[in-house]
């Protein structure tokens, strides 16, 4: 028997803004009924739940909403459910999704990030902050050294690459300058990004952590994100063009930020090409997760469009990487440009892309091919996508 | 700085890593069988699996193995800038802490420099920072 794939069939987003009174729940919801009008589909057709990383009760801010949450508030029929944070990353959610449906578990699976960093901020007695007066598990390697951020993890991974590699922040700032131009063209992204980068303001903007600056860094952001999963053999119920899940990975050599020489993006970067005969070079467009700027170069290197060492010059100008590129990247502005969406964003934009239905932002070509990655340090995971 | 650092919670896998400076040791756990180390601290030895292992005090020598100058203030009153460093250990090998370099202007900090451990105070933690030996 031929091996029955998975498809996304589906995708959906709420209001993206910061500082949203609308609850996150109804953000979900919202995003939900998007996604479900997109692929022609009705919620008495969902039998499945996926998100990452659960309901974050301790951070409520930074995952205020669960699946089985959301499963009680709109009477879905689940016959499979998730919610966790340990898998590879965040697009992990979509690629349990396409296991469940791929083994017959579910039909139609809402896979769901939501995030409320903003607006917690602006409500701290409704949504608390993190505590950072004693730490365990993995943050207390860092944490007490005032290595807050996954910032100031990644820019040391940034600072070995300027020693070893002669990358500049001139380069660098091209991950930034590029989501910005995409992000002034996409209508979700106004109320991220105001007024245009120009490489002179990304040079004088206040330093976070060096070699990052303010722009390097991705902003709070309220949203809900949503992508539906379907099985091969419920496709006929969908009315869209369904977009294959060609392979899927998310491999860690070690779960640690500081005791490995390089980020997992490079592990499950090899491993994506190893169950598909597609190549690099079939690639149209790449979204490739931008927590943080240096994040894409290691996507770049891992999945091998470049080799190591060598994606700082490969985005040198931002040329390549435009909309009108060899490789669009980030067409929707990246988190850096349209928000914190934390990955799946770029899963939802790959999609987009693939369907042609980018609008003002649409990449020329008739793309057929796209990654999707999210994550950084010891957390990782890429979709290669496909429109048949 | 005068912000609280934010303090590990004490087990038995991570105590003589973080109480070992009272004694002016930076402690690492060794396994017993094969001679390697695992850190974090675990109660078996990463490599040979062996529940033979048990924390023994390195040189508290090593050299920068990447590092960034953190500007930002993520808590009140958090002095900036400072340098958060990776410090690979002498006879350690595979070893990498996350540590602040100290007692020297950010801007002297670059990579392999030869640093050594000192030892920061707090509530019964001894967080172990590093300086350039000069």
């Amino acid at each position: 028997m031929a091996e029955k794939h998975a498809y996304i069939t589906g995708v959906g987003q709420s209001e993206v803004g910061v500082r949203l009174t609308r609850s996150p729940l109804l953000l979900t919801v919202d995003a939900v009924r998007d996604a479900l009008d997109e692929a022609g589909l009705t919620i008495e057709q969902i039998d499945g739940v996926a998100t990452y990383p659960g309901k974050a009760s301790g951070y409520l801010g930074f995952s205020p909403v669960g699946s089985d949450e959301l499963i009680e508030a709109l009477g879905i029929k689940s016959k499979w459910h998730l919610g966790g944070m340990e898998m590879g990353a965040q697009l992990s959610a979509i690629q349990a999704a396409a296991l469940a449906v791929q083994a017959g578990l579910a039909r139609h699976v809402v896979c769901f990030r939501t995030v409320y960093e903003a607006a917690a901020l602006a409500r701290p007695d409704e949504y608390p902050p993190l505590r950072r007066e004693t730490v365990d598990g993995p943050s207390q390697w860092t944490a007490p050294f005032f290595a807050i951020s996954a910032g100031n993890w990644i820019a040391q991974y940034a600072t070995r690459h300027m020693k070893r590699y002669g990358m500049t922040r001139e380069q660098l700032a091209q991950v930034a300058l590029n989501a910005h131009r995409n992000a002034a063209i996409n209508p979700k992204a106004r109320a991220i990004v105001k007024e245009p980068l120009t490489l002179d303001k990304y040079m004088s903007a206040r330093l976070i952590s060096t070699p990052f600056c303010l722009y390097d860094c991705d902003r709070f952001t309220d949203c809900s994100t949503v992508v539906i999963v379907s099985a091969q053999d419920a496709l006929d119920e969908v009315r869209c063009t369904p977009i294959r899940i060609v392979a899927t990975s998310g491999s860690v050599d070690r779960y640690s930020w500081d005791q490995v020489e390089w980020p997992a993006s490079y592990e499950t970067g090899a491993d994506l090409w190893k169950r598909t005969d597609y190549k690099p070079k079939d690639v149209d467009t790449i979204q490739f997760y931008d927590g943080f700027a240096f994040l894409p170069i290691t996507w770049l290197e891992g999945l091998g469009f470049v080799g190591k060492g060598e994606g700082h010059r490969f985005i040198e100008g931002g040329t390549r990487i435009a909309r009108d590129g060899e490789l669009p990247m980030n067409t929707h502005g990246g988190q850096l440009g349209a928000g914190r969406m934390h990955g799946f964003g770029f899963a939802h934009e790959a999609v987009t892309q693939l369907r042609g239905s980018g609008g003002a932002r649409q990449i020329p070509g008739d793309p057929k091919v796209a990654v999707a990655t999210s994550g950084g340090g010891p957390m990782a995971a890429a979709l290669l996508l496909a429109r048949d | 700085m005068t912000t609280p650092r934010p303090r590990p919670r004490l087990d038995a896998d991570n105590r003589a890593f973080w109480t070992g400076g009272a004694e002016g040791k930076l402690n690492i756990h060794k396994c017993g069988e094969c001679g390697q180390y695992t850190h974090p601290p675990k109660p078996l030895c990463r490599h040979c699996h062996s529940e033979n292992v048990a924390s023994e005090a390195v040189a508290g020598t090593g050299a920068v193995d990447t590092y960034t100058i953190n500007h930002q203030q993520w808590m009140p009153g958090l002095e900036v800038p400072f340098v958060i460093a990776r410090v690979r250990l002498d006879g350690v090998p595979g070893v990498i802490l996350t540590t602040n370099i100290v007692n020297c202007a950010v801007d002297e900090v670059a990579f392999d420099d030869p640093v050594r451990v000192v030892f920061e105070e707090q509530d019964g933690i001894w967080f172990p920072l590093f300086e350039k030996v000069r």
